[in-house]
């Protein structure tokens, strides 16, 4: 067996976050900003060393843990999860950094929580077994529920237990889901649930199932109302891991367990998909227009941006009847590509309302106005994100909305009118919330004593706008190595089971 | 002698607990002999039945004992509950107006109890342990006897349980009638047919009084309907005697309803299966619904552990090995995560200070944060949620019930472990979000914080590598 590189990602950051615990609050924020380096350097060989020329799982670990109930510890990546995991690496040095002087109330047990939240989520990226996907998978909850309660806002008891039982009771669903297919197939192994022939009216509930869990995570509407409340009440770093990492979590969960386990009921329902990613896309877009709070603003904002994904999964179902596997995978491509420059943005987005909110002690968009006089940095970068948000070409925004109208146009007119709407939409909603509250003129007295970013803060947006950048004008730095992974699953969802 | 030497562990534990009564008489009522020296027989009765681990399953004294290794695990896990439970009692009873020296001395009949039930073969000692054990709780109840709550519980629970005793020893004697047996393999080889023939009469008279056995096998457990006296005794009994009867004696009446059920009725499963089915969906509902209402913490764990009967029952209504296993391990892990959870509640409480309201727990987290993160786990655990060990309780078991067939209570488990989720998560959201109440100092002995702490970690670490106990839970049903 060779180096476990994706075991040292896990629990690189799990132990760190407890040593963090234990050490208490004196050297936290140091061992914290080590050990998400030394995370994120760990990770960047599953990138480098990555061959993007198979479609097979790579960076293989397998270990029998519970033979007795044939539960394995086994990991591995493909195209479409390793660029999720460098996003997961990359947040994490951003939450320290955003994290560094502004937590005062106990910063060992925050920077911890996050730290070991890192493993979890890279564990989900990676898990090869379903019961392993489905421990960190639930894992994640404690530490975020932990987060947002201790650190959050005024109704932060409410906004995380809503949260909590929200995902908790979708998942248990896909955990009746995965005991079912053991037993019918014998192994929890994903892959082999994957070619698991299963019938029709077992694919539908497993796809319910399914449905039950990721939907709730990602969130699609209607089960999306935790998100408001959950984004809103946690800290700044809390609302930017939720968003740019937690979220995709759903999105991964559809490209991993349900397409390809129910390709056929995924066929069968995916109208009834499309159809609820487009009321998220267009319905969620003006409910966005229409809030005065900035953080609440751009958690709407992020539901009509997984809309985006949602539409790119399903919109597949239909290119594969018409026979076009191109624009399947350009579908299916641009949801990937959206759910990482997503991740970036959303980040970036709450970050700069985090910059503001520490210096005011607000998020009302009315407090607020004519910030470029005194902060004209900030603004710049509050600025381009927001474009970026809007999906600006030549920002990451535009590359993944862009491959899925397109891919919606080979379908149907008015399925990528809708969804084009967004660029209206967005466009509308990120910008006159930038106008209220950057430009013009000073708006009260508490703006005029504003200063501008520290270093720290710089590089904390800067890191992000770089990467906005990079994938914005080169998307093949992430698309090169999901291609072969797709084009491995558009075979596999074209075969129908039965 | 060899009928004997099977039983040495008990016939240890009986003299050495006889002699701790003696001794408690001379003793002061302030001094810890009576502690250390239970303890001491304890442990030493605990190595002895570490031993008999992996022997070959022996019975004895003509059927009515058996030795093998579902008894050895359970009766070891049995007696390191018990020495948790006697480490984190100690200062609670030390600084209350409860007679120490019978605590701990009932305590120990307690524990004989259920060693017997755990190996009863044989009717008479299945009621013997359970009358053993259940007459001590009475006393334990009742220890507290300045406290009319208390005094009120002990009533309350010596009458219904009586009752309860009553019932399962008429299905005992229903039983008889129609096998002409009380040895419980006989009675099982009988009921299959390979001995004679059951005529139809005959079957239909066991099956009446399986019925009462199950009434009476529920009532212990703390099964909907059979469960009212549960919160009240729960709440009125002093705190230490709580964690005793909700912890232990849970694995006992798990080995009672195996050895009864499986071991000697098991050709009347699909009588017994809806029932234990109605049972299991019930205590579900029930348990977790009622729980959420509950302002004292006590009566919150108390419609806590009807709801993880609910969970065990689940396991053993598919009838197959793998589900009895992944029962014990149910009954085992329960057992000690209440075990953390109430050991917590202890250290919390002081003289003239119940910790027993749940806005006593308030704000620990700035108290005691050590406390705090294993009550923390404990509540985890209890709710299912990985990595905490409960979570691997409820896959096994909602993976046997799956497997034969009973998916529609595994999704009804599954909802009401969600909303059971509830008010678990208000456990923590009081300990580390709320602000506390109470200023005075939380600061328990310092083998009673070690042990709280590897207690904690036990949770946690097991849900890591639950395979060690697993192992063990397989082999006894192998």
């Amino acid at each position: 067996m060779s180096f476990p590189l994706l075991s040292l990602t896990i629990w690189l950051p799990i132990l760190a976050g407890f040593l963090i615990i234990a050490l208490g609050d004196g050297p936290a924020r140091k061992i914290a900003a080590a050990a998400s380096v030394l995370t994120l350097l760990v990770s960047l060989p599953l990138y480098f060393g990555f061959d993007p020329s198979t479609s097979a799982m790579q960076f293989r670990e397998s270990i029998a843990w519970l033979p007795g109930f044939d539960i394995n510890y086994e990991l591995g990546v493909d195209g479409i999860s390793m660029p999720l995991i460098i996003l997961t690496t990359l947040i994490n040095v951003i939450v320290v950094i955003s994290a560094w002087e502004v937590i005062k109330d106990r910063p060992a047990m925050y920077l911890g929580a996050f730290s070991i939240m890192t493993g979890l989520m890279i564990g989900v990226f990676s898990a090869l077994d379903a019961i392993l996907f489905y421990i960190f998978f639930e894992a994640t909850l404690i530490p975020m529920f932990l987060i947002i309660g201790i650190w959050g806002g005024p109704r932060r008891v409410y906004a995380t237990i809503k949260f909590f039982l929200y995902t908790f009771l979708g998942s248990v669903f896909m955990l009746i889901a995965l005991i079912y297919m053991y037993r019918e197939g014998g192994t929890f192994n994903i892959l082999g649930m994957h070619t698991l022939e299963l019938g029709k009216d077992q694919q539908f509930w497993i796809f319910l199932a399914f449905l039950a869990a990721f939907a709730v995570k990602i969130p699609m509407w209607p089960v999306h109302t935790w998100l408001p409340d959950a984004h809103v009440e946690a800290p700044t770093a809390g609302s930017a891991v939720l968003a740019a990492i937690m979220l995709k979590m759903g999105g991964y969960g559809f490209l991993r367990f349900s397409l390809p386990i129910t390709p056929d009921a995924s066929a069968r329902l995916d109208m009834f998909m499309i159809a609820i990613s487009l009321v998220a896309v267009v319905y969620i877009g003006f409910v966005a227009l229409a809030q005065r709070d900035m953080k609440k603003l751009i958690a709407y904002s992020s539901i009509s941006h997984m809309g985006f994904v949602t539409l790119g999964i399903f919109i597949a179902f239909r290119l594969i009847a018409k026979g076009d596997d191109a624009g399947v995978a350009l579908g299916l491509e641009g949801a990937i590509i959206q759910m990482v420059s997503h991740g970036f943005i959303s980040a970036a987005m709450f970050l700069c309302v985090g910059v503001m909110y520490d210096r005011i002690h607000s998020r009302e968009i009315a407090d607020y106005g004519g910030v470029i006089n005194t902060m004209p940095i900030f603004a710049a970068f509050m600025v381009f994100f927001a474009m970026a948000n809007a999906g600006l070409p030549g920002t990451s925004g535009f590359v993944g909305e862009f491959m899925v109208i397109l891919a919606s146009f080979k379908t149907n007119f008015w399925i990528a009118f809708l969804a084009a709407s967004t660029l209206i939409l967005g466009a509308a909603y990120t910008l006159w919330m930038v106008k209220r509250v950057i430009m013009g003129p000073i708006g009260n007295d508490k703006v005029a004593a504003l200063t501008d970013i520290n270093p720290r803060e710089f590089w904390m947006l800067a890191i992000l706008a770089i990467f906005v950048l990079l994938i914005g004008v080169w998307p093949n730095v992430i698309g090169s190595v999901m291609h072969a992974s797709i084009e491995n699953l558009v075979q596999h969802i074209s075969t129908p089971k039965y | 002698m060899d009928n004997l030497q099977i039983a040495t562990p008990e016939i240890f534990l009986l003299a050495a607990t006889c002699a701790v009564l003696v001794v408690g008489l001379f003793t002061q009522a302030k001094s810890n002999t009576v502690y250390w020296l239970s303890q001491l027989t304890l442990v030493i009765t605990l190595i002895m039945s570490l031993t008999q681990i992996g022997d070959d399953a022996t019975t004895g004294f003509s059927g009515a004992y058996t030795v093998d290794s579902l008894s050895a695990s359970l009766k070891s896990w049995v007696l390191i509950i018990a020495i948790g439970i006697f480490l984190y009692s100690r200062d609670y009873v030390g600084s209350r107006k409860i007679a120490r020296s019978e605590y701990f001395v009932l305590g120990l009949f307690a524990v004989s109890g259920m060693m017997i039930m755990v190996s009863a073969t044989h009717m008479l000692t299945v009621y013997l342990g359970l009358e053993l054990l259940a007459l001590s709780q009475y006393a334990m109840v009742a220890l507290h006897r300045d406290n009319s709550e208390a005094s009120e519980a002990a009533m309350k629970y010596f009458v219904l349980g009586a009752l309860a005793s009553g019932m399962l020893l008429y299905g005992m004697s229903m039983i008889y009638g129609a096998t002409g047996s009380l040895n419980l393999n006989v009675i099982g080889d009988i009921l299959a047919g390979n001995s004679e023939s059951m005529s139809a009469e005959r079957t239909i008279g066991a099956r009446f009084g399986l019925t009462f056995l199950i009434v009476g096998i529920a009532f212990k457990l703390g099964a909907v309907p059979f469960h009212m006296w549960v919160p009240d005794v729960y709440e009125g009994a002093p705190t230490s005697v709580t964690m005793f009867i909700s912890t232990a004696p849970k694995i006992a009446a798990f080995a009672m309803l195996i050895r009864l059920l499986v071991g000697g009725l098991e050709t009347l499963h699909a009588d017994w299966q809806q029932m234990l089915a109605i049972m299991a969906a019930l205590s579900m509902v029930v348990g977790n619904l009622i729980a959420i209402a509950q302002t004292n913490i006590k009566r919150m764990l108390a419609y806590s552990t009807i709801s993880h009967v609910g969970f065990l029952l689940m396991g053993i209504v598919g009838t197959t090995a793998e589900g009895y296993s992944a029962s014990m391990f149910y009954a085992i892990t329960y057992a000690f995560t209440t075990l953390a959870a109430f050991g917590v509640l202890l250290a919390v409480s002081r003289e003239g200070f119940e910790a027993d309201q749940l806005s006593d727990l308030a704000g620990l987290g700035k108290r005691n944060v050590l406390l705090a993160t294993v009550m923390m786990l404990a509540m985890i655990s209890l709710a299912g949620v990985p990595p905490a060990v409960g979570f691997y309780a409820k896959l096994s078991v909602l993976q046997a019930a799956v497997g034969a067939g009973f998916t529609w209570l595994a999704i009804l488990g599954v909802i009401m472990s969600v909303i059971g989720a509830f008010y678990y998560l208000r456990i923590i959201k009081l300990m580390f979000f709320d602000d506390p109440t109470d200023t005075a100092e939380v600061r328990p002995a310092g083998d009673v914080s070690a042990v709280l702490a590897i207690n904690g970690a036990a949770v946690l670490a097991l849900g890591i590598a639950p395979g060690i106990i697993m192992s063990a839970c397989i082999a006894a049903f192998g």
